[in-house]
């Protein structure tokens, strides 16, 4: 950067800019997640009966499990930034984003042994998929897509945490609590996907 | 006095910047560069369809360079043209503010869209990639043997550099607006930019879908849009036209955004109606999500949704209609001088005008089943992005050519090639209308001997069109070291741009602007203030 | 004959093709109303731009007070368009409706389009490839189906067009009134030689299209051949009355509603037909229980074509 270029930019930037734009960036991330929504609503019509048959073999065990980790994550991380916003709790907020972020990557584990487990179970939409009625493989291909889609963004997550739970620790200017604020606001959509993802594609037609 | 273009003379203080204007620079190279090899692609299909026979190149290569040429115009030149390059430099000065909401991600975009850019040659050197830019499955998931995962992802690399630009501009034009400057006093550039950010945020995301779905399928046959594996050829339709649509008010708001810059200054009256224009601008951008059914009346889709968008579709004309008739009316005793970008601005008018008006043949129901995926959609939307976006953009380079590098390029060569432009064009792409209505289908590699003709004046005049884009290539290029210097406002224009130096300061004005009472104060009956220009 | 057949395809260089069905002839008014009327609008648009820039060009010395708002001009043009462009959505799209509708007594023809060729059944078994014979003056209707990729059968002459779309059937019906060969075209992107995907529409008199129908190579007509296949894939094993296996009685099922497992009904067209044989537990029927083998991969297009055929059939002979 040149000298005596930018600082009157900086300096303007208020809090509310930055938290604007990460709503309109979340807003984005409501069509990208939307199309896959409106994909499994078609699939859910079109084939009733193979995504009946599908509905029964995704984990609900696992699957009720990360939501129990992902809804205290988000309660955490909202702690997090109440911490940072207070002048006298200021030292509890790096912990609290570790412990966020931990608890992510905790996600992100239990889903890749949920992966794996389908994977051996012959539920991956490739040609050895195995139940056999009309339209099953699509459930799996969306569900691949949307869990897969959600855990990319569950990560950058868990490195955005990080790196901020660092950085506060070390005390480096970045980590200042509006940051933290928006951080959190990205945190909670992803929770938020979530919670349309688990009754979609665990509960809806188990038993059926 | 130091400008922005002093402000670090090396290439890394070009690459590492995040000076809003310098961005729209590098914009401007690589979009110029992507025209251009669109162009190579453009110039070879159009001297292939010279003849009937297909001699000149293979079917596979053919097929290739159609792809190739819609591909990179739509992603790499279209949708960033006049947004990332008139858009980002002029965005800040139009409302009075330093730079962007957020200028390290404007960064981002520009590195963003390079390296899409890249993947997308990468695949085009390759071996290229044959299926169209629309990319219909199961083709190109189940069929085609070329380098569509390459591409994709190229595209999909871009996409992600588009939303962010709409990001910030949005971002920009809430927060950084001048203290006087209310919404109704905005440049009706910054309404079209807000608009087109309105939709790169909300429909660019889907297409990223659509292409991940489709790499998907290509790679692991998940089963989505293939029915050999039960899936739905139209779910890709659906999904890839609920992006595209929209994808064209992208880059047509822009253009529009700039016309109605130049009419009212080479006019010297304000813009006829600056509210409906306002207005229209937002009803186009919302009612275009609306319509994208109407590219597939034919495609198997029930009757009830092709009934549905048809509606639609003409209803979405009408705001592109209140703008042409309000431009005219911006001429109404008006003291009119035809420089340059007013003769790009108002050939605009013209040929969007055809090009709309064509829209309507489309959008009605019986008629596009004899005209679609014939050549009569091609000379529609080439009619409407080149003879529309295309002259817009040069319009805007031309208007603000001053501005932005300080300097004066020749007059009377710049006029004449707009003329050159505009015959050429109308040359190349009116014959194409009446290859439709005949029924010639669109990339065809070789054509039965009775559409000779008409290819024939098409090919003809696309050497006039191209001789037209390469003068300002020549002479805006000469004008950066040998046209005369411009003053801070050459076309005694009003907006807050031109209350600053050409080139503008880094940080854009040595002294706060003056937000003027009403936007667009110009006079007819002011005496002329044209002094030496 | 031969000489005006082909002069339809001659190299002269002609700005419309002749109207030659009845579609046609009601696409060309609405083409030539948008012709004038679109015409007229650009014609008053650039008229107005090319009369201002000459009478108000800057330094000549006319009367530039500014004008009084023109409020009411300015709803005339919104309005006016409107209602033009409603009168002539419900114009075109009532066209279009009836182009959805076939005459019930329309002449069947069955179209599979594969990379790169048309192949075409008439119903008495005669196959054509890249060609299609028909008689002036009499409904036809056809139904087309992909084995690879999306196709479009465009008929410029005619002024009708459908997609073919791998998966399912599309149909379209129109009625010839011209004799003389007209070319047929591909017009989706299919891939290499999707530009060499054409072909020829050839109308003739009825009589005479009666006699070529009945001159071709001996075999069997489609419903006959679809009834071996019903037998020799073993589906008379189990869709007979006197079968052990419970399976629903396929006689005159075409075109009746069938009410399906979990409350939806739907009506048997060849589109049901079809996924019935390739996916059959997509839409069981009620009470019954979801045991029939899919036979994908073993039917080709032509064969469920013919099976449908027989099927349709099977309605007519029962027939009261």
């Amino acid at each position: 950067m040149n000298a005596a270029t930018l600082p009157a930019v900086d300096e303007r930037a208020d809090p509310d800019t930055g938290k604007l734009g990460m709503w309109i960036f979340l807003a984005s991330e409501v069509l990208f997640f939307g199309g896959l929504f409106i994909a499994y609503l078609y699939g859910r019509t079109t084939w009733p009966q193979g995504w009946a048959a599908a509905s029964r073999h995704t984990d609900v065990v696992l699957g009720t499990v990360n939501t129990a980790l992902l809804l205290t994550s988000s309660a955490i991380v909202a702690l997090a930034v109440a911490c940072a916003e207070d002048e006298t709790r200021q030292r509890w907020t790096a912990g609290l984003l570790w412990a966020t972020a931990t608890l992510g990557a905790a996600f992100l584990a239990i889903k890749g042994i949920e992966w794996h487990a389908d994977w051996r179970e012959h539920l991956t939409p490739t040609a050895s998929f195995a139940i056999r009625v009309a339209g099953a493989q699509q459930f799996f291909a969306l569900y691949f897509v949307m869990t897969g889609l959600h855990a990319v963004h569950m990560a950058i997550g868990v490195g955005v945490l990080a790196a901020l739970a660092h950085a506060r620790a070390h005390g480096r200017a970045w980590a200042r609590a509006h940051h933290v604020e928006v951080a959190a606001l990205y945190w909670h959509f992803v929770d938020l996907v979530w919670i349309f993802l688990y009754p979609l594609l665990y509960l809806v037609e188990r038993h059926g | 006095m130091t400008s922005y273009l002093d402000d670090g003379l090396t290439i890394r203080s070009w690459l590492t910047t995040t000076d809003h204007k310098r961005i729209a620079i590098l914009y401007a190279i690589a979009i110029t560069a992507f025209f251009f090899v669109g162009g190579a692609a453009a110039t070879i299909i159009r001297l292939e369809l010279a003849t009937p026979q297909g001699d000149l190149v293979s079917h596979d290569a053919y097929n290739k360079l159609f792809t190739a040429h819609g591909v990179i115009m739509v992603w790499l030149f279209l949708i960033p043209s006049i947004p990332s390059v008139l858009g980002n430099f002029l965005l800040p000065l139009m409302i009075g503010a330093k730079d962007l909401a957020f200028p390290r991600l404007n960064l981002a975009s520009w590195y963003l869209y390079v390296a899409g850019g890249l993947l997308t040659l990468e695949a085009l050197f390759l071996g290229g990639v044959d299926t169209g830019w629309t990319f219909y499955t199961p083709y190109s998931t189940m069929f085609s043997n070329t380098y569509v995962v390459l591409t994709l992802v190229g595209i999909f690399v871009t996409g992600f550099s588009s939303i962010l630009t709409g990001l910030n501009f949005i971002a920009t034009i809430h927060t950084l607006r001048d203290k006087a400057m209310g919404w109704f006093k905005l440049p009706l550039f910054a309404w079209a930019m807000y608009a087109t950010s309105l939709i790169l945020v909300l429909a660019t995301p889907v297409l990223a879908i659509t292409v991940l779905l489709a790499v998907a399928e290509r790679l692991f046959q998940i089963g989505v849009f293939d029915p050999a594996y039960g899936g739905d050829p139209l779910l890709f339709q659906h999904l890839f036209w609920f992006y595209s649509h929209p994808a064209v008010y992208v880059m047509i708001l822009p253009a529009m955004g700039v016309v109605s810059e130049i009419i009212p200054c080479f006019a010297r009256r304000p813009v006829f109606g600056y509210r409906s224009m306002a207005y229209a601008i937002m009803a186009i951008a919302s009612v275009g999500f609306l319509v994208w059914g109407h590219h597939m009346f034919v495609s198997g889709q029930s009757l009830t949704a092709s009934l549905v968008f048809s509606l639609l579709s003409f209803i979405v004309a009408i705001p592109s209609a209140i703008k042409v008739f309000n431009w005219t009316a911006t001429l109404y005793k008006g003291a009119i001088r035809l420089d340059a970008p007013m003769l790009y601005a108002l050939g605009f008018v013209g040929l969007f005008t055809i090009g709309g008006l064509t829209g309507l043949f489309l959008a009605s129901l019986a008629l596009d089943v004899h005209l679609t995926d014939t050549y009569f959609v091609v000379a529609h939307f080439h009619y409407i992005m080149v003879g529309g976006a295309v002259m817009a953009y040069f319009a805007g380079l031309h208007f603000w050519w001053p501005k932005v590098t300080g300097r004066l390029y020749p007059e009377v060569w710049s006029r004449i090639a707009a003329v050159v432009v505009f015959i050429g064009f109308n040359l190349t792409f009116f014959p194409q209308f009446l290859l439709g209505v005949e029924g010639m289908p669109r990339r065809y590699h070789a054509y039965p001997p009775q559409f000779q003709v008409l290819n024939l004046f098409s090919s003809a005049g696309a050497g006039v069109l191209a001789l037209g884009y390469l003068m300002p290539l020549v002479y805006l290029a000469w004008s950066l070291r040998g046209g005369p210097r411009a003053g801070d406002n050459p076309w005694h224009a009003k907006g807050l741009e031109w209350q600053t130096r050409s080139p503008p300061p880094t940080h854009n004005f040595d002294a706060p602007p003056v937000v003027p009472e009403i936007v667009y104060d110009y006079r007819a009956d002011e005496r002329d203030p044209e002094g030496a220009r | 004959m031969a000489a005006d057949t082909d002069a339809a395809l001659s190299s002269s260089f002609r700005l419309m093709d002749a109207a030659a069905s009845t579609q046609a002839s009601r696409t060309d008014a609405i083409f030539l109303a948008m012709v004038l009327l679109c015409g007229a609008v650009a014609a008053v648009v650039f008229a107005l731009i090319v009369i201002f820039v000459i009478r108000y060009r800057r330094g000549r010395h006319v009367d530039r007070t500014p004008p009084r708002e023109l409020r009411g001009i300015e709803i005339a043009w919104t309005v006016a368009p409107l209602l033009v462009f409603l009168a002539i959505f419900a114009w075109a799209a009532r066209d279009f409706i009836t182009l959805a509708d076939p005459p019930p007594d329309a002449l069947p023809v069955s179209v599979v389009a594969k990379q790169w060729m048309w192949k075409l059944q008439h119903r008495n078994g005669r196959r054509e490839i890249n060609e299609l014979h028909l008689p002036q003056g009499e409904p036809v209707v056809v139904t087309l189906a992909s084995e690879d990729v999306i196709h479009s059968f465009f008929i410029p002459a005619f002024r009708i067009k459908q997609d073919v779309v791998p998966g399912r059937y599309t149909r379209l019906w129109f009625t010839a009134t011209q004799l003389g060969v007209f070319p047929l075209f591909c017009s989706e992107y299919c891939g290499s030689e999707h530009s060499q995907m054409t072909g020829r529409v050839v109308v003739m008199a009825p009589a005479d299209y009666g006699r070529w129908l009945a001159s071709g190579p001996a075999q069997p007509d489609m419903a006959q051949y679809g009834f071996a296949l019903f037998r020799q894939l073993g589906c008379s094993g189990c869709h007979d009355a006197r079968s052990t296996i419970h399976a629903p009685l396929l006689d005159g099922v075409y075109g009746r509603a069938v009410h399906l497992q979990g409350g939806r009904s739907v009506v048997a067209d060849a589109n049901y037909l079809r996924d019935s044989i390739l996916v059959p537990a997509k839409d069981v029927v009620a009470g019954f229980e979801p045991v029939m083998p899919s036979y994908a991969g073993q039917v080709s297009e032509e064969d469920l074509q013919a099976l449908i055929a027989y099927l349709q059939s099977t309605g007519k002979r029962n027939a009261p």
